[in-house]
């Protein structure tokens, strides 16, 4: 054997030997997330209130506004104005009336509470945000902060399909095996369609809005109160919200590899 | 004629095959730093040697897997992305760098979905 044939065999070697070889190493990690939108213009944000409908067992309005304002005290730099939450179902209803909309909401014209019983309701309601005037006059009289609100609907909804799900069998020897059954099932669960628009209190503008939408299905058994279901998937989307306004870092691990 | 060139061969085999060994015993060096500076927080450091891991040795999977974990923990999402994907190109089948990328996607398509909005 000469020289070269070691030297050939011994980096095949080294080769097999680094890729059987590998070394890993678990390192915690914290994945910085920049805000979406600049608000250092604003040391203030206040959350007004939401346009909201859908299911009685829930105030969206009064429980989105409570649940956001605990956050943006915890999770930003901003400081939350308290503040009555705003009744923005009905000063929406009322602004449409009074621009002279052509086409008005039927629980509207009848002249009765506005009705918003699913997402499409909610749309006619909507151009209320680009009211610049009332956000204007509103910022002013919190001295100009970053306004928080949007529309929040919580609904109720079923649906039936083919759902897959493990099955205990033990053999006549007592052995335990897991088999996948397919069932038809009826499902019901909550729908929660939030739209968070953010205003810039000094001149009524929106500034940017993000709408999401977020469902939880139970089995038709299973009974669970609709405001932990709300408070669920509320949860869900909470970090990109808050992603909004500050940065957020995402912790996790990651594996190192020699 | 046929015995110059198998001699050729044979000397480009012996002087390039331990030019690239040493680029990748380097590499090794390097990476191993890195990850006990990684292991101490000083990912800038990390990033240094791995950077300089992939230049000695751009074929070096674990090197680009490192280099995607500490572009991520600084916040650097698109040159995460493409190291990690650099390292997939290298070694598809690799369970660890399959996972970390699918951590980081999780990640990536939340700040993309908030951006598009």
């Amino acid at each position: 054997m000469t020289a070269r044939h070691a030297l050939k065999i011994g980096s095949l070697a080294a080769a097999v030997g680094v890729s059987a070889c590998t070394n890993f190493y678990e390192v915690p990690i914290e994945t910085p997330i920049r805000a979406t939108l600049d608000v250092s213009a604003f040391d203030r944000v206040l959350v007004a209130g939401f346009i909201s409908g859908g299911s009685d067992d829930v105030d969206a309005n009064v429980e989105t506004t409570r649940l956001l304002r605990s956050q943006l005290r915890s999770q930003s730099n901003l400081e939350v104005i308290d503040a009555d939450v705003l009744a923005l179902t009905d000063l929406a209803a009322r602004s449409l009336v009074e621009s002279g909309a052509e086409t008005l909401p039927e629980s509207v014209v009848t002249g009765g509470a506005p009705q918003i019983d699913d997402e499409d309701d909610v749309e006619p309601f909507e151009v209320f945000f680009a009211n610049v005037e009332y956000w204007r006059e509103l910022g002013e009289e919190y001295q100009n902060p970053l306004i928080v609100t949007g529309s929040v609907v919580f609904t109720t909804y079923s649906r039936s399909g083919i759902v897959q799900t493990d099955r205990e069998v033990f053999d006549t020897f007592g052995r335990r095996t897991v088999v996948p059954q397919r069932e038809f099932m009826e499902r019901r669960g909550f729908m929660l369609r939030p739209r968070f628009v953010f205003i810039d209190g000094r001149t009524g503008a929106t500034m940017h809005s993000e709408t999401f939408r977020e469902e939880v299905l139970y089995n038709a058994n299973q009974t669970t109160p609709p405001l932990s279901s709300y408070f669920e998937l509320m949860d869900r989307l909470l970090p990109t919200f808050l992603n909004t306004l500050s940065s957020q870092s995402v912790r996790g691990t990651r594996i190192l590899l020699q | 004629m046929l015995a110059r060139a198998v001699t050729a061969v044979m000397l480009l085999t012996a002087t390039v095959v331990p030019a690239a060994a040493q680029d990748r015993g380097e590499a090794r060096d390097q990476v191993a730093f890195g990850i006990s500076v990684a292991q101490r927080g000083l990912w800038r450091e990390a990033i240094y040697r791995w950077e300089r891991a992939v230049e000695l040795d751009p074929s070096y999977a674990a090197a680009h897997n490192n280099l995607a974990i500490a572009y991520e923990h600084e916040g650097d999402l698109d040159l995460a992305k493409a190291a990690y994907e650099r390292a997939l190109e290298l070694e598809p089948n690799n369970q660890f760098i399959q996972r970390n990328y699918e951590l980081f996607m999780e990640i990536n398509d939340r700040t993309a979905r908030a951006e598009d909005r």
